[in-house]
């Protein structure tokens, strides 16, 4: 792996673990309160990510042929079956119970947000039983 | 708009539009989609000799994964250096930490995607299953967190 592409997917994860930070994605009461139907910032939050991450997506393949530091597009692996929608299920019940995701629970642990690391050891479990029971 | 975003907008705005420039930086200059789950199957390729973990798509993006997490926790500890509102701790009970996060460590990877994943990314390669992810697992949550008041959680 080039060390430029190392160097970059760490900024870049300083500028998302920031930004999950800033907009209190980190709190997982945050998280509860939009699941909650009390406070719907996280749909602010998912959108403006969206909105310009789409931008990115579907302009840089368009006006560069590759990556400034990279040699080829790479592109979101997502299927049409059971897998896909039964696991997104599961994780909902999940985020549900908890209010932590994948990205918050990272950041937050940076931020000092230590009872994340239950959380943190909860997802690295989950990951292996699917990988070892589940996987293919 | 006081009455859905009782806490304002600037931050929540502020904040998405940093997460998706990240994305985005990632992706123009390395081609890389940066959804987080994997992160937790591939770092597992280091310790087990399972089949399973030891694929080419977990071995081959293990490292720059765990940069892109790495990066991620120094971004949280860079935000609590520069807000000065000092760090601060959930209240959410350890059993619901521990329980919900095998329940979303199992469910991202078996959906291969999670609120990144699927939620940034899909919807933004414009992805017909992620946004079906997407409006399943919000339906899940907001069942499931409501369920949870009733039953006296935290």
């Amino acid at each position: 792996m080039k060390p430029a592409t190392l160097a970059w997917a760490l900024i870049a994860g300083v500028l998302f673990g920031f930004g999950l930070s800033l907009s209190t994605m980190i709190r997982p009461e945050v998280v509860l309160s939009f699941l909650r139907l009390t406070d719907f910032g996280l749909l602010l939050v998912l959108g403006g990510a969206v909105l310009v991450t789409l931008l990115a997506y579907q302009l840089a393949p368009r006006l560069l042929a590759r990556p400034l530091f990279g040699s080829s597009w790479g592109r979101h692996p997502s299927a049409m079956d059971a897998r896909t929608i039964g696991g997104a299920a599961i994780f909902g019940m999940g985020w549900g119970l908890c209010g932590v995701c994948p990205g918050p629970a990272i950041a937050g642990l940076g931020a000092g947000n230590w009872p994340l690391l239950v959380a943190l050891a909860g997802i690295f479990a989950g990951a292996w039983v699917q990988g070892r029971f589940f996987g293919r | 708009m006081e009455q859905f975003f009782p806490n304002g907008v600037a931050h929540y705005l502020a904040g998405g539009l940093i997460i998706g420039a990240a994305v985005s930086l990632l992706f123009v200059t390395t081609g890389l989609i940066g959804g987080m789950s994997t992160v937790f199957s591939s770092t597992w390729s280091y310790v087990s000799k399972l089949p399973f973990f030891q694929q080419e798509r977990f071995t081959g993006s293990r490292v720059w994964r765990l940069a892109y997490a790495a990066g991620l926790l120094l971004g949280g500890l860079a935000w609590l250096g520069w807000s000065a509102s000092g760090a601060w701790q959930t209240g959410v009970s350890w059993w619901q930490l521990a329980l919900g996060g095998f329940l979303v460590g199992f469910g991202a990877r078996l959906s291969n995607g999670c609120t990144s994943g699927h939620g940034i990314c899909g919807l933004a390669s414009l992805q017909l299953p992620s946004l079906l992810a997407v409006l399943t697992f919000l339906a899940t949550a907001i069942v499931t967190a409501q369920l949870v008041i009733r039953l006296g959680g935290a």
